[in-house]
């Protein structure tokens, strides 16, 4: 995130933290501040779309929360101040859809899969999922209660195959950085981890990754105070640009 | 005993305890009470607890074993460099834990200092529960360490100086006169520890990573139950909040204040000092 982005976060928390929303920001103001609120997964895609944005549109600022898809859902629905929600999974989205929040039908704009994370050197030699369930190959995964740890449940239901992790962490940051501390001989994260990751950590793609395919949804919300901005982004997003930065980033088209 | 306090003060006071207990309240009223016994009673929630108990236990022994020595040598030991390693001690009292966590990661991580050592030691730490009962005790320990060098100073050298000059050896003093002065200083800075322990979480996940049984304790079980189950996460809550309650508790009876180094109330200072 931007160090711009990044203090105007902070002083809207502050701010709402406070009460004191209303005198900081001028009404005219906050017709061009859209809040989005964002999966993990997207910042760097969703960053760079906001920086061409704001070039293209002076005077509109787009500031980000990015987290864990079941969190923000539950932040929203808690009344977090949300103009958009872009969810990691269908799932996420429902809840927010059956709290009433989600204005109009959710699009759906990317798609992201596993692959086999490894540190550099691959120091067990995995070669495919079925190595990872070899015992004496350290391999973390997601817990089956978020979204990434979903998605290895399904494609262990499909190959047949029973891993023994050494760990089931709660984000899918925690597993890649697990691999990337070496602690780890391997662990499961999506396509888009690995690409943001660099050297830092090798890929081991695995044809059965095509089983769990994730989908993810964005949607206005309705207690949005910028419903106008906000369909703006969500077009940039489904449209040519956004598609761009989404595919540099190593995600799929749904 | 001087009670006057002015109202204003006790009408701050007011609001700080309010401050701390509203959000108490607000998770008491949140909990599905038909749902309460079987969502504490499950298995993974019923493991995670027992995990916490143990690991949490085996901290706090760790705790006392190093934070003793610690806090003797920071009280009564005069030598350059201790002002230095006092603050550095404190250091994970400040320290947000996934910081600890990333620490003992390059310390005792498989890529870390001594992680080859420990590794052709045949000792393996890494998604272990040792790693858990590490990263408890480096947040833990400075907790023991302020309560007792607390109790030391204001207990006072005078007895340890007159056991000393009828001819008594410093480690007779330390048993027979420093330690039982202070034992309710070290029993409140053991059961801070405790707490501390109980309730780690950011080193544990940094460090340790999460696995039912074996590195997964209470706050880590509620953390991942929020995901799907937030009745499951506010039961599990409210578990760690009565144990937590029980064991600060019972051990908190009486005036002493811990880790204010106040001068224990009945410290039962030594009738006759042994020769």
């Amino acid at each position: 995130m931007r160090p711009g982005i990044r203090a105007a976060a902070v002083l809207v928390a502050a701010a709402v933290a406070t009460g004191l929303t209303a005198c900081a920001a001028p009404a005219a103001d906050a017709g061009k501040t859209l809040t989005v609120f964002a999966a993990a997964s997207l910042k760097a895609p969703f960053t760079a779309l906001a920086e061409e944005l704001e070039a293209r549109n002076p005077g509109t600022r787009i500031m980000f929360s990015f987290a864990g898809s079941s969190d923000l859902a539950t932040q929203i629905s808690q009344g977090a101040p949300a103009d958009v929600f872009a969810s990691a999974d269908a799932k996420n989205m429902a809840k927010l859809g059956d709290a009433g929040l989600v204005e109009g039908s959710p699009r759906d704009f990317a798609t992201n899969v596993l692959t086999i994370a490894v540190p550099p050197g691959n120091p067990a030699s995995v070669a495919s999922f079925a190595d990872l369930a070899q015992p004496g190959v350290k391999t973390v995964i997601c817990a089956a209660q978020v979204p990434c740890g979903a998605a290895t449940k399904r494609v262990e239901r499909e190959t047949g195959t029973t891993l023994t992790p050494v760990s089931e962490e709660s984000s899918v940051t925690d597993v890649l950085g697990k691999v990337v501390s070496g602690e780890a001989d391997a662990g499961l994260v999506y396509v888009t981890d690995v690409l943001a990751a660099g050297n830092k950590v090798q890929e081991v793609p695995f044809p059965e990754s095509a089983q769990a395919v994730n989908t993810y949804p964005i949607a206005a919300v309705r207690t949005g105070k910028n419903k106008d901005l906000a369909a703006a982004f969500i077009e940039a997003v489904t449209g040519p640009d956004g598609q761009r930065l989404l595919r540099g980033a190593g995600f799929g088209t749904p | 005993m001087y009670t006057g306090i002015p109202r204003w003060v006790a009408a701050i006071a007011a609001v700080g305890a309010l401050f701390v207990l509203l959000p108490l309240a607000a998770m008491l009223g949140r909990v599905n009470w038909q749902q309460f016994i079987p969502l504490i009673t499950s298995e993974s929630s019923l493991t995670a607890l027992g995990l916490s108990l143990r690991t949490a236990a085996a901290s706090t022994v760790l705790c006392v074993l190093f934070g003793v020595p610690l806090a003797l040598v920071l009280a009564r030991g005069d030598f350059p460099g201790q002002r230095l390693l006092r603050s550095l001690v404190l250091l994970p009292l400040v320290l947000p834990p996934v910081v600890g966590g990333i620490a003992l990661l390059y310390a005792f991580g498989r890529q870390g200092l001594l992680g080859q050592t420990l590794e052709i030691a045949g000792l393996r730490i890494a998604f272990t529960t040792t790693a858990v009962i590490l990263a408890q005790t480096f947040v833990a320990l400075p907790f023991l360490v302020v309560s007792l060098e607390g109790a030391l100073r204001s207990a006072g050298s005078r007895y340890e100086a007159v056991a000393a000059t009828l001819g008594a050896r410093p480690t007779t003093v330390l048993r027979r006169v420093t330690l039982p002065l202070v034992l309710p200083g070290l029993a409140s800075g053991a059961v801070l520890s405790f707490a501390r322990s109980l309730g780690e979480f950011g080193a544990t996940l940094t460090f340790a990573g999460s696995l039912q049984g074996v590195t997964r304790t209470l706050p880590l079980e509620i953390y991942l139950q929020r995901e799907t189950d937030a009745d499951a996460a506010v039961a599990l809550s409210l578990l760690l909040v009565v144990v937590a309650v029980v064991v600060v508790g019972l051990s908190y009876r009486g005036p002493a204040p811990a880790g204010s180094g106040g001068r224990p109330a009945h410290s039962g200072v030594p009738e006759r000092v042994p020769a």
